[in-house]
């Protein structure tokens, strides 16, 4: 149970870079104090200053921000502010995906993500045949918004959950934090790597570089584990995440022995291919099977949720694919191995 | 009064069982699990034997199935 390193320093990110007057404004709040924040109706859901400004005000629920008062965390005007962009995110999502009717069938919608396309070409496909080790330095960059705070944003699911969905959900996210073991978690397993790939793995350190598609992803799982009327979503969130991830994870393993990656490197994803082939038999036997037994009125959600994940991936993988395509960084700032004559942003 | 006895679930995929674990391979090998539950490969495509690594998973060229046309392209890529 007791690491066998010493507890790191716990240091809170510095706030990032507005990208529009949005952000400019909720940076400004954070800063100097809460002032009534409009949020135009015609904002960009997806864009990157809603998503930068909407990220910022999630990030109050985690680690918070070097120079930001915790108490800022339950400020009436950022959360005004924050359920206005919520509004705006939310209402696009339903927009573009299909479903939300009570026909929502989720284990058709389960059935399609246990299938594994042999001519796939996402990012892991091009990681494992051909990409190059910036590529693969800018992925694992991007991921770590999520990945250094691992499983905490469906943490906040628990205490929405009932009986055996919820024994069954702590179990996964038990595991998630090491079993018990904190050189084990995978926040940390993570970090390692990203120390072995010769990024920062400081909290937050990325968040400037990441484009709103790597920010959108975060910030649907914040959103829907922060209300509790969308725990139904947040569940199929994670589900997609946990049925998809082993064979993503084991094409990311091949690509790091590939790319020649130093062994502390590879024993993330490595990880992640045997422990998500068993939080997938969880999630769907222990989380979703007897949460939608007791309230069967969340399949719709559930299938909001896998299909708003897997749009928003699918956005990602598009503009990462994209970017590498052309030889360039698909990051705002490129790290140094990346190909020269780059430093626009897409 | 005995132990209850242990509950290991028979899935489509593979073998269910309550951790910790301690397997004995053909060889004589033997392989601990820690996890609060760990999946046995019973299909033996898996690369990590004993566990499963979900390569029993059906395969599909995209086109093959028109329900799966949308997603067929799709890679996810997230790890959890």
């Amino acid at each position: 149970m007791l690491s066998r390193k010493l507890a790191r320093p716990v240091e809170p990110p510095t706030l990032p870079q507005p990208r529009g007057p949005l952000s400019a404004a909720v940076l400004d709040a954070l800063r100097r104090g809460p002032f009534v924040l409009s949020v135009p109706e015609d904002a960009d859901p997806y864009g990157d200053d809603l998503q930068l400004a909407l990220y910022c005000c999630y990030e109050l629920h985690y680690r918070g921000f070097a120079g930001v008062h915790d108490e800022r965390e339950w400020n009436p005007l950022l959360l005004t502010a924050r359920a206005a962009m919520e509004r705006l995110f939310l209402s696009a999502l339903r927009g573009d995906v299909p479903g939300g009717s009570d026909d929502d069938d989720v284990d058709a919608e389960l059935a399609i993500l246990l299938v594994e396309p042999i001519d796939a070409h996402g990012v892991s496909h091009h990681l494992r045949r051909d990409g190059e080790l910036w590529q693969l330095r800018e992925y694992v960059a991007l991921r770590s918004l999520y990945h250094l705070k691992e499983a905490d944003p469906q943490a906040f699911v628990i205490a929405r959950l009932e009986g055996p969905a919820k024994a069954a959900m702590v179990s996964i996210e038990h595991d998630e934090y090491g079993a018990g073991d904190p050189d084990r978690m995978h926040a940390r397993l993570f970090a390692d790597m990203m120390d072995a790939l010769e990024l920062s793995s400081a909290y937050g350190h990325y968040l400037d570089a990441a484009p709103a598609e790597a920010l959108a992803e975060v910030n649907l799982m914040s959103m829907c584990g922060l209300h509790r009327g969308l725990r139904g979503a947040l569940i199929g969130q994670f589900a997609t995440v946990e049925l998809t991830s082993s064979p993503g994870s084991d094409r990311l393993v091949k690509a790091l022995h590939r790319l020649d990656a130093p062994a502390a490197a590879v024993e993330f994803y490595a990880e992640h291919v045997e422990a998500d082939a068993v939080h997938e038999q969880v999630v769907r036997r222990g989380v979703i099977a007897p949460m939608l037994a007791a309230e069967p009125q969340l399949a719709r959600d559930v299938v909001f949720g896998i299909r708003a994940s897997g749009m928003l991936a699918d956005r990602l993988s598009a503009l990462l694919l994209h970017s590498w395509a052309q030889h360039r960084s698909a990051l705002r700032r490129p790290l140094s191995d990346a190909p020269a004559l780059v430093g626009t942003t897409p | 009064m005995a132990e209850p006895h242990r509950e290991i679930i028979v899935t489509d995929g593979p073998l269910l069982v309550s951790g910790p674990v301690e397997i004995v391979l053909p060889d004589g090998r033997r392989v601990k699990s820690d996890r609060p539950v760990t999946a046995l490969c019973v299909c033996k495509r898996s690369r990590r034997q004993p566990f499963c690594d979900t390569s029993h998973r059906c395969r599909v060229r995209s086109g093959d199935n028109d329900q799966e046309e949308d997603r067929a392209q799709q890679e996810t890529s997230s790890t959890g």
